[in-house]
C-alpha cells in the first residue's frame, strides 16, 4: 500500500491548515486536498518534496455519497513510493476541478479523459474536447448512473445466465434490436454532425497566420490515419504543416475504445485478467502482471514463490518480444519493407510458442491469478525457455544490433529526430524506455521493485540524447538486460506451489483501493481499483503508458518533417488496444 | 490447379499438346485468375490484425496462397479482413473503405469481435459484428483466431470465389446490392441512415435508456 512517508505527512497537514487531511476512510491512502488549494499543493509537492512526475489521474464517482473525486499519483523520478492526493467535489454539474496542466501538462490527455468518461471539468486546461468518444456523444458513460444500450444488470454474472440459466440476447431487450440508443424524440435526418469541428478549430490558430507583408500564407492539414499503414492500428493524426515542417499535431483517439473500464467495473475481479490481456495485445503477460499486482495488495495475498519466478520470466520473455516487434514495425515504417519484422517475427513465435505451452493461448495467455499462477510451466517448456536464454536469443539480438545498429540509412533517419529533453520527458508525465533514452533512469523495477525484481542483478538502461535513435537503442540495450534476468531467474527457480491457497473462481476483496504498477514493455502500466467489498470492483481504472505517453507527441513533432512523423511515432512504441482501451 | 481441373470434361485435348493448352470455361479461368491473387487490404483494427500479421510472416507464410501482396490503399485491394473490434466511432470510416474498394470485393470477419461484437460486445461504443453494415463472406472463430484459422478462412474464400458465377455474382448485375453503403454517422448514438425512419419512429415514443423504462 502507498503510504506517505511520515516526515511528509507532517508537513503536508502543517502546511496547508486545514486545506489538506489525510484520506482517513479504512484501505485507503493519500490526502485530501481542498479544490482551491490544489494548484498551490501540486506545486509545492513538485517543487519542495521532489514528487515531479505526475504518473496518473483519474476520476471515480461514488454516487452513494453524491461525491465526484479525481485521484492524483505522484511520484519521484529518484524513486520511491507514491504520494495519493485526491480531490472531492459535489456531484452536480458542473463538476469542476482545476486544471493541473501549468504544473503537469503531462495531465493534458488524462484530464480530456477524465472530462469525456466521467464528466469532470478541468478548469484551465487548453483544450477540454472529448477524447475517446465524439463530440456530440449524449452522456459521460463512466458515471455509475449512465447505462448503456445493452445494459442488463449492475453486476456479473448476470441472473438471467445464472443460476437462472434463462438466457436473453441483449438485443431483444434493447428497442432498436441493436447497441443503440437515444434521447426522446430523437430525429437522425434533423441531426447536424458536429464531425471535427472542435478538432479543427483547436488547430485555427495555425491556419489563419498573416506574414509580416501582408501575405496569407496557407497551412497544409492532412490527417494521418486512421487507417494508415504506419499508424500501427487506428490512430489518427491531424498534422499542420508549413511546406513539409509540422507546425503542430493533434492526436486523435477513441477509434478503438472498447469500454474496458466500464466493462471491467461490472466483472468480478477475476473475470476482468481476460480483458487486461487485450489491453495491450503483444503483451498480455505483463498487462496480467499489473492488474493480479493490484489486486493482490487489496486482497493482502502472499504470492507462491515459484510462481513469482515465472511470473518473472514470462515478463521479461514478454519483454523481449516487445522490443523485437518494435525494432521491426520502426524499420517498416522507414521503409524497409517488413524483411527485418520477418526476421523478428521468427523470434516472436518461439516465445509464442513457450507462452502456448505454459498458458494454452499465443496471445491472450490469461496466466496470472491473484496468488499464483493459473498453472506449472512444464519442465520440458523451461528446458526450451533455457535453450532460448542461453543460446538463440543473445546471438539473434547480436545479429539484429550487428545488421541494424551501424546502418547509414537507419542513422540519418533515426539521429537527431524527434528530441526530447530529460525536463520535457518528465513534465509530459512520459514513462518506459522513451523516458529512459532521454536520460531518466527510471524504471519501476528499480525505483518501486515489485515482485521479486529486488533479487536480480540488472542495470536500468539509460541513453542521454533523446532522439529518435536512442529510443531505437534503448530496446537492444533493454533486450540484453532482460536476458540477464533470465538467465538468473531460470537458474534460481524453486520447485513448490505455483499458487498460494485453492483456485477460487469467486474471490473476497476487502474495501479500499489499490494502484499496483509495473514497468511493462511501453512504460508503466498501472491499475487503479476501489472495492467496495462486492464481487465486483466499484471503479477500475487503466493507467495505460501508451495513452499518456501521446501527450508528449505534439512537442516532439514540431519543427519536423512530416516524413519523420513516423519515425517517431513509431519510436515510442504505442499499441492502440492499450491507448483506447 | 492443374491442368486436369482447368480443363472442362468432353474436350480430349491431343496428346501432343497436353501442358500447353486447356479448353475450359470462361468461369473457371476467371475464378482460377482471382482466386490465385487475392490482395487483401493492410488495415489492422485491433489484437487479430497481429495475428494476421504473424500469417504473413515466414512461420505461416500467407504467400503461399498468393495473398502476400497487401495494399494500404483499399483502390488496389480485393478483400478486406476485418481484424478486431469494429467501434461506432471506427465504423464510418470501416464502410467508407469498403465503399472505396473496386468490385470483385471480399470481406472476412476475423476473430469474435468483427463477428458479433465478441467479449467487447456490451461495450457502449461496440457494433456487434461489422455484418450489421457490410457483406461478410466469411466468418473466422477465436479470440484472436490463430494463423493456422487464418489461413483456413482464407482457403474457405478461396473455395467460395472457386463456385462463384460471372452471370450471378452481384456487381455484374444491376440493382440495390450494388448499390453504395451509406456511411453511418455520429451522433447522440451511431446513427445508420438506412434505418433513420424507424430510428425516429421509436425514439419518439421510447424514453432513452430501456432499462429505467421497464423497471
Amino acid at each position: 500500500m502507498t503510504t506517505p512517508a511520515p516526515t511528509a505527512a507532517l508537513d503536508l497537514a502543517a502546511r496547508f491548515p486545514g486545506a489538506v487531511t489525510p484520506d482517513e476512510r479504512p484501505n485507503y491512502s493519500g490526502w485530501m486536498v481542498d479544490k482551491a488549494k490544489l494548484l498551490e499543493f501540486a506545486a509545492f509537492v513538485r517543487d519542495e518534496l521532489g514528487y515531479d512526475l505526475l504518473s496518473s489521474i483519474t476520476g471515480v464517482d461514488y454516487l452513494d455519497d453524491e461525491k465526484m473525486e479525481v485521484v492524483y499519483h505522484a511520484y519521484k523520478t529518484t524513486g520511491g513510493p507514491a504520494l495519493v492526493f485526491k480531490v472531492q467535489v459535489p456531484r452536480v454539474d458542473p463538476v469542476e476541478v482545476p486544471s493541473l496542466t501549468p504544473i503537469w501538462p503531462g495531465a493534458e490527455l488524462q484530464e480530456r479523459e477524465a472530462w469525456d468518461l466521467l464528466g469532470i471539468k478541468f478548469n484551465g486546461h487548453p483544450d477540454l474536447r472529448r477524447i475517446l468518444m465524439w463530440e456530440g456523444f449524449e452522456g459521460h458513460p463512466l458515471r455509475k448512473d449512465w447505462q448503456e444500450p445493452f445494459f442488463e444488470e449492475g453486476a456479473k454474472p448476470f441472473k438471467s445466465r445464472w443460476p437462472d440459466g434463462q438466457f436473453l440476447t441483449a438485443e431483444d431487450k434493447n428497442p432498436y434490436n441493436d447497441n443503440l440508443q437515444y434521447p426522446q424524440k430523437f430525429d437522425p435526418e434533423k441531426w447536424v454532425p458536429e464531425a471535427d469541428a472542435a478538432l479543427y478549430g483547436a488547430l485555427a490558430k495555425y491556419t489563419e497566420i498573416d506574414d509580416e507583408s501582408g501575405l496569407k500564407t496557407d497551412r497544409v492539414v492532412v490527417n494521418l490515419g486512421p487507417q494508415h499503414p504506419s499508424t500501427h492500428g487506428v490512430f489518427r493524426a491531424v498534422v499542420v504543416m508549413d511546406g513539409e515542417t509540422i507546425l503542430s499535431l493533434k492526436p486523435v483517439m477513441g477509434y478503438l475504445h472498447r469500454n474496458h473500464e466500464k466493462i471491467g467495473e461490472r466483472n468480478t475481479f477475476l473475470q476482468n485478467m481476460p480483458y487486461t490481456d487485450r489491453l495491450d495485445y503483444f503483451c498480455s503477460m505483463t498487462n496480467n502482471f499489473g492488474y493480479a499486482l493490484a489486486v493482490e495488495k487489496l486482497m493482502g495475498v502472499e504470492v507462491a514463490e515459484r510462481a513469482e519466478y515465472i511470473r518473472v520470466i514470462m515478463s521479461e520473455l514478454t519483454r523481449i518480444q516487445n522490443h523485437l516487434i518494435l525494432i521491426g514495425m520502426l524499420l517498416n515504417d522507414l521503409g524497409t519493407y517488413f524483411t527485418p519484422a520477418l526476421y523478428a517475427f521468427e523470434e516472436r513465435e518461439l516465445i509464442l510458442d513457450i507462452f502456448e505451452e505454459a498458458s494454452g493461448s499465443r496471445m491472450m495467455c490469461n496466466y496470472y491469478r491473484f496468488g499464483g499462477v493459473v498453472r506449472d510451466i512444464p519442465e520440458e517448456t523451461l528446458q526450451k525457455i533455457k535453450d532460448l536464454v542461453f543460446d538463440r536469443l543473445p546471438r539473434k539480438i547480436d545479429e539484429m544490433d550487428r545488421f541494424l545498429s551501424e546502418n547509414e540509412v537507419l542513422v540519418s533517419r533515426l539521429k537527431d529526430v524527434g528530441v526530447l529533453s530529460a525536463e520535457d520527458a518528465i513534465r509530459y508525465s512520459m514513462s518506459g524506455p522513451s523516458l529512459r533514452a532521454s536520460g531518466v533512469p527510471y524504471d519501476v523495477r528499480r525505483a518501486d521493485p515489485y515482485g521479486i525484481y529486488d533479487r536480480f542483478d540488472f542495470d536500468v538502461a539509460v541513453r542521454y540524447n533523446g532522439d529518435t535513435f536512442d529510443r531505437y537503442m534503448i530496446r537492444i540495450d533493454e533486450m540484453r538486460q532482460s536476458l540477464r534476468i533470465l538467465e538468473q531467474a531460470v537458474k534460481q527457480i524453486p520447485g513448490g506451489p505455483f499458487m498460494t491457497g485453492k483456485p477460487m473462481y469467486q474471490v473476497r476483496v476487502p474495501a479500499g483501493e489499490a494502484f499496483g504498477r509495473i514497468e511493462a514493455p511501453k512504460g508503466e502500466l498501472g491499475f487503479y481499483v476501489v472495492s467496495t467489498g462486492k464481487p465486483n470492483p466499484w471503479r477500475y481504472h487503466v493507467r495505460a503508458p501508451s495513452f499518456i505517453n501521446m501527450t508528449v507527441l505534439e512537442k516532439m513533432c514540431e519543427g519536423s518533417k512530416i516524413a519523420d512523423f513516423v519515425a517517431i511515432f513509431g519510436s515510442i512504441d504505442v499499441v492502440l488496444g492499450e491507448m483506447d482501451r | 490447379m492443374d491442368n486436369k481441373e482447368l480443363n472442362s470434361p468432353g474436350y480430349e485435348i491431343p496428346p501432343e499438346l497436353e501442358g500447353q493448352l486447356a479448353v475450359t470455361t470462361l468461369d473457371r479461368i476467371y475464378n482460377w485468375g482471382r482466386r490465385s491473387s487475392v490482395w487483401p487490404m493492410m488495415f489492422g483494427l485491433a489484437c487479430c490484425a497481429i495475428e494476421m500479421i504473424a500469417a504473413q510472416a515466414a512461420r505461416y507464410d500467407l504467400a503461399r496462397f498468393g495473398m502476400e501482396v497487401m495494399r494500404p490503399s483499399p483502390r488496389q485491394s480485393d478483400l478486406m479482413i476485418v481484424s478486431g473490434t469494429v467501434t461506432k466511432k471506427m465504423i464510418p470510416v470501416v464502410v467508407r473503405l469498403y465503399n472505396q474498394m473496386p468490385e470483385p470485393k471480399y470481406v472476412v470477419a476475423m476473430g469474435a469481435c468483427a463477428s458479433g461484437g465478441g467479449p467487447f460486445k456490451e461495450g457502449y461504443n461496440v457494433v456487434s459484428g461489422v455484418d450489421k453494415f457490410i457483406p461478410v463472406d466469411v466468418y473466422i472463430p477465436g479470440c484472436p483466431p490463430t494463423p493456422q484459422a487464418l489461413v483456413a478462412g482464407l482457403i474457405k474464400l478461396q473455395e467460395k470465389i472457386d463456385k462463384q458465377s460471372i452471370k450471378q455474382v452481384r456487381w455484374y448485375r444491376k440493382g440495390a446490392d450494388s448499390v453504395e453503403i451509406p456511411v453511418p454517422v455520429l451522433g447522440p448514438d451511431l446513427i445508420d441512415m438506412r434505418r433513420s425512419a424507424e430510428i425516429k419512429k421509436t425514439a419518439a415514443r421510447r424514453p432513452q435508456q430501456p432499462a429505467e423504462a421497464e423497471a
